[in-house]
């Protein structure tokens, strides 16, 4: 049990949070829908761009930068997720959990170092 | 020693008011309503406030008036531009997805009102309030980039698909060096929970008490904090003059709007969670021995200073966004990967070498 302010379970008042959020985009978009001009135009369909027409698919296949870096950021990122239960606790762990997580973050290091080294964090 | 006044006196208060004169679970749910209701205006209050807030600092350092017409003060812009972009006209490509195009401004929003609901406002005064708090917000502030990138995706168009892979890759970039400095400060308080963190710096500020480690991860967290907001000097994925506007192009009036709403609540929540993290939350200025002075910051209500907290961060990643010029993609990425993720990783073995050791404060 994990109770909030009025002792609700917070996990209501996530849902509570989220379904106002949705609220809110709803409201706002109702509005704009009663009070909007619509008007039907060919080119206003058309994708921003210099004023000519656009040039093959939008859609694309894009950059292979971007995914490496995203690999990079799952590593870490689940590593994080491992480390968040020993930091809420490391005072009573103390020295032995400390060296563990120190063995755990040196091969973390490693694996960026060669990322590193293969140039996986150099833009081309 | 006087404490500064609690707000669970007035939640409970109503919430025996409520319990009283209904059945258990239609208080729950009017509980709920009430909740959502303040949610909502103090959402919309802070993004106007916020709107205004960067207009006259932007105005101030640039040497210019700012808006002064509408109003006193230009106070009633805000209303004036908000009527205005409620009445403009929703234009939706041909070609675009129109599913995930509508989608995205719910995500980005419903993860700002996340974890907008988070944040201590003042003791008593918080809503969410999971055992689990630091982590939650981490995980519910990185739903944001699935909207970016389904914005900028379901366009189908070349700016806005540029401006969200940028926008992607760096937001979850920076989110690492954030959620290493939020590890650190969850090491040095010893538990993951709002009101915890909050009220271990009850005899001072993690900034204060974290020796150097505290004040590295500080600093970490700003510059981190401003690049995961797409602002300052970080303001690449809606680089004007190569993207117009990045990954929002093509979304016009309120859709536009919602994009907007949710950068300035997340800049709210950035200041919020820095000045929770390492400046008390709504916790007084203490100063150890001075009593007189104590008893004096306890005099001001914990709204205030969590406010205070908050609006002088902000002025602090203005301040940033105002002056230095914008980077470029490498160096971005460069920044993050080589610099800030490995300092922040050392740091945080330094700060758990301190906390073991005893060393803090």
């Amino acid at each position: 049990m994990d109770l909030s302010i009025f002792g609700i379970q917070s996990t209501t008042l996530a849902i509570t949070a989220a379904l106002t959020g949705v609220l809110l985009v709803a409201a706002a978009l109702i509005i704009a829908w009663l009070i909007g001009p619509r008007s039907y135009t060919e080119m206003k369909g058309e994708p921003y761009e210099c004023g000519i027409p656009t040039r093959g698919e939008s859609m694309a296949q894009f950059h292979v930068g971007y995914y490496l870096f995203a690999i990079l950021f799952l590593m870490f990122d689940v590593e994080t997720v491992f480390l968040f239960p020993w930091a809420a606790i490391c005072r009573s762990l103390g020295t032995g959990a400390l060296a563990a997580v120190g063995t755990f973050l040196v091969i973390l290091a490693l694996g960026l170092a060669y990322a590193w080294k293969k140039g996986a964090l150099r833009w081309k | 020693m006087k404490e500064t006044f609690d707000f669970s006196i007035v939640t409970t208060w109503l919430h025996q008011l409520l319990s009283g004169c209904m059945p258990a679970w239609l208080a729950t749910t009017t509980e709920c309503v009430i909740i959502a209701v303040v949610l909502l205006a103090a959402y919309s209050l802070i993004a106007m406030a916020y709107i205004m807030y960067e207009r006259w600092v932007c105005a101030w350092i640039q040497c210019r008036l700012g808006p002064r017409r509408v109003g006193p003060w230009g106070l009633l812009q805000v209303f004036a531009d908000v009527i205005k972009i409620l009445q403009k006209e929703l234009i939706t490509l041909w070609k675009s997805d129109k599913f995930l195009h509508n989608l995205a401004p719910y995500l980005v929003l419903v993860a700002s009102m996340l974890t907008f609901a988070c944040l201590p406002w003042g003791r008593g005064l918080q809503i969410i309030d999971f055992n689990i708090g630091a982590f939650f917000i981490i995980a519910v502030s990185s739903i944001g980039v699935l909207g970016i990138l389904l914005a900028g995706w379901s366009s189908n168009s070349k700016y806005t698909l540029i401006g969200a892979m940028r926008s992607g890759a760096q937001m979850i970039s920076y989110e690492l060096s954030v959620g290493l400095s939020v590890l650190t400060v969850v090491c040095l308080a010893g538990t993951m929970s709002i009101t915890g963190i909050v009220e271990t710096q009850a005899d001072g500020w993690f900034l204060f008490k974290g020796h150097l480690p505290a004040i590295i991860a500080f600093i970490i967290y700003v510059v981190a904090a401003n690049a995961e907001n797409n602002r300052g000097p970080f303001d690449l994925p809606e680089a004007e003059h190569e993207l117009t506007a990045g990954y929002h192009t093509e979304y016009s009036g309120i859709h536009f709007g919602f994009f907007y709403l949710a950068e300035y609540l997340n800049l709210f929540i950035v200041s919020g969670i820095a000045a929770l993290l390492f400046l008390g939350g709504w916790q007084p200025l203490h100063v150890p021995g001075w009593e007189g002075f104590n008893e004096m910051m306890n005099c001001i209500p914990s709204l205030i200073w969590f406010l205070g907290k908050a609006f002088f961060m902000t002025f602090i990643f203005m301040w940033i966004r105002w002056s230095f010029p914008r980077v470029r993609i490498d160096q971005m990425l460069a920044l993050e990967w080589r610099y800030l993720m490995p300092i922040g990783l050392v740091n945080l073995v330094l700060m758990a070498i301190v906390v073991t050791q005893g060393w803090h404060f």
